[in-house]
């Protein structure tokens, strides 16, 4: 369990990133505010999971950690610095906080050998010392498990599963106390992703790594993540200990997402919420989720959007109706 | 064989022509398919599954070509008929319901004029007729206002909406056997359930069988009532869905179940390392000799690594191909 003593490596604070759609010329400027008010922190050793449909900001929310987006709002604390202002030490940064991307086949440069694209990172932070760089490369390739001599090879020479390792390597080579996996194996084939969910949890233990883990597949989250959070248009709506989402999740739309997934034992599909994720031009009133929610009262539907709410320690969801839900069912 | 086979496929194989040179891609695939049956075609990118229901359908095309078998549809040989009366079956007896559906969509056409052509194509309706009935093909996948709908263009749809769409337009024809390959793939998991359960519905309504084709065993165990296992290229192993679940045969299928990080499992028996398939997935010129899952399997022995395991007929009425299964 996360020990609260343990200082956060990560902490957001309200953070907000909006987009202008349009020109202003016509009168037909929008906004789509992507990511909204989010509050997240996270300590060493921990995985957070980062839950929720296409669209719901997870990703542009990683992008602003690893400073790809601006925020427009909020801070982004790494390690009791506020790295979301502009004029940061961008290599400070990088020390700081890696990403793992989810396709290891564009996420490579096919014309530079593992070794150029592992020692790049080191040569660009002032790393000059030959044997330093070999050591440190070997030592990255030995974290995930491929051998030193495959370091002259090209991308291409390698499977899938081996490429993610490289990204993993390539994200590792500062040492860094944070790491982004934006979707980590599921471009990977099925009988591979294994070997690189068991690599990637015997890492956050050996090196206290902190993940902030993006993924679609409720399966791999639950089976990674320390806590959770379920985001909808932008939003946090839910989030909690991983076993509190799993075995009592309160939102409405976590419930959703959960009883969604196709249970191979059983026949039925589980339940189901109406229609999609609307416009996130036009946010609905109230609620976001409320036009697809079956509990939705006249309540939801009126302004304000609700808070969220402690409703247990360190479970916080975002409903007006999480305490009458949850005890009805 | 009993009468109520709707499709046969016997021993199928395909060839992956690279250069001159033809490696076999999918290798002596057998299954059968029953009227109103749903049936699971599961693996890994690569294992022949999609290039399998592409044949079924009669699209294979340069570099793939059919290098044997037979492919039976109510009996007629589908490898042997006429360019123009496989052009007339497709449609209007096998359908197929792509995974991308804006890449299967044309971007230029309004929905409902793609699925009115079904319409005049193949039940000889006039476009006015076919219009009509356009309307009540986008009402049966659940499209909200369909008669306003159908005069939109693809791009101004959602994912889910154009994947309804895709529905309305292979069932059109009421079509007896509809493949459907990795149909939610590129969905989210909500959409993913609708889409699903539409599939489901309008299948068992209308007696349709489905060839459903996908990597997720999970969904495939759920919406099937058989399910074959693919692996570089061979049928491995054939069971009800139940049983592949439950108690699969084959080294890969149980290692593959095991090394998915299920659903409530850490819940329930806490978080537990996950079982690692070693090795790689061969690609096509690769496939090793003998049984084509030997240089991963722990079980592999010199048998294996000589000879191609044959079929074993399991009690259950399914079959695996392994020396050493169970």
């Amino acid at each position: 369990m996360d020990d609260q003593h343990s200082p956060a490596v990560l902490r957001v604070e309200d953070l907000n990133v909006k987009f202008t759609l349009g020109s202003a010329l016509f009168g037909s400027r929008r906004t789509v505010h992507a990511v909204n008010g989010v509050d997240l922190e996270l300590r060493s050793g921990e995985c957070l999971g980062l839950v929720g449909e296409s669209g719901c900001g997870k990703s542009t929310l990683a992008l602003s950690l690893m400073g790809l987006q601006l925020p427009t709002g909020g801070r982004i604390i790494l390690d009791g610095e506020d790295i979301s202002a502009p004029g940061v030490d961008r290599r400070k940064r990088a020390r700081m906080a890696q990403i793992v991307f989810q396709d290891p086949y564009s996420s490579l440069n096919p014309r530079q050998s593992v070794w150029r694209t592992l020692a790049a990172p080191l040569r660009l932070h002032g790393i000059t010392d030959k044997d330093e760089i070999r050591d440190r490369v070997t030592e990255a390739l030995g974290r995930v498990g491929l051998r030193p001599e495959l370091a002259d090879r090209y991308p291409h020479e390698f499977s899938g599963g081996q490429r993610q390792r490289i990204g993993i390597a390539r994200a590792l080579i500062l040492e860094p106390k944070i790491m982004v996996l934006d979707e980590p194996v599921s471009a990977l084939d099925v009988s591979i992703r294994a070997q690189i969910i068991n690599l990637l949890l015997e890492m956050k233990e050996t090196l206290g790594l902190a993940y902030v883990m993006i993924s679609h597949d409720l399966g791999v989250v639950e089976h990674m993540s320390d806590r959770v959070a379920v985001m909808y248009l932008g939003r946090i709506v839910e989030s909690a200990d991983w076993k509190a989402i799993f075995t009592e999740p309160r939102h409405p739309y976590t419930r959703a997402l959960i009883s969604a997934i196709p249970d191979p034992f059983g026949k039925g599909i589980g339940t189901k919420i109406g229609g999609e994720v609307p416009n996130p031009i036009d946010l609905p009133t109230g609620c976001s989720f409320h036009p697809r929610c079956p509990h939705a009262a006249d309540a939801c539907r009126q302004p304000p959007v609700p808070e969220l709410e402690e409703i247990d320690e360190g479970h916080f969801v975002r409903c007006i109706r999480a305490r009458e839900i949850g005890q009805g069912e | 064989m009993t009468d109520d086979t709707l499709l046969s496929v016997e021993g199928l194989c395909i060839d992956l022509m690279i250069g001159d040179r033809p490696h076999s891609a999918v290798t002596d695939v057998s299954f059968s398919i029953r009227r109103g049956e749903t049936f699971g075609l599961v693996g890994e990118s690569g294992c022949g599954k999609s290039v399998t229901s592409l044949a079924v359908i009669g699209l294979l095309k340069h570099p793939l070509i059919r290098a044997g078998g037979r492919i039976l549809l109510d009996g007629e040989d589908l490898t042997t008929v006429s360019a123009s009366r496989m052009r007339a079956l497709r449609g209007a007896r096998i359908a197929m319901i792509f995974q991308e559906p804006m890449t299967a969509l044309n971007p230029l056409s309004p929905i409902g004029r793609q699925i009115a052509e079904m319409f005049v194509l193949h039940k000889g309706a006039t476009w006015h007729e076919a219009d009509r009935l356009a309307v009540k093909a986008l009402g049966n996948v659940r499209v909200p206002a369909p008669e306003r709908r159908v005069k939109d263009y693809p791009h101004q749809l959602s994912g889910g909406m154009r994947q309804r769409v895709m529905i309305a337009i292979a069932l059109a024809c009421d079509p007896d056997l509809l493949l459907a390959d990795e149909p939610t793939t590129a969905l989210d998991v909500t959409v993913q359930a609708e889409i699903l359960e539409l599939i489901r519905d309008l299948s068992s309504a209308r007696g349709t069988a489905v060839m459903m084709i996908s990597h997720d065993l999970g969904l495939i165990a759920n919406m099937c009532a058989r399910v074959g296992v693919m692996y570089a290229g061979r049928l491995v192993e054939q069971q009800e869905a139940d049983s592949v679940f439950r108690n699969p045969q084959h080294p890969y299928t149980q290692g593959l179940i095991a090394s998915l990080p299920l659903l409530g499992a850490r819940a329930r028996h806490g978080r537990k390392a996950l079982n690692e398939i070693r090795g790689v997935v061969p690609a096509v010129a690769d496939f090793p000799k003998g049984c084509r899952f030997n240089p991963r399997c722990e079980r592999s022995t010199d048998l294996c690594v000589e000879t191609d395991p044959d079929r074993t007929w399991l009690e259950s009425g399914g079959f695996v191909r392994c020396h050493h299964h169970g």
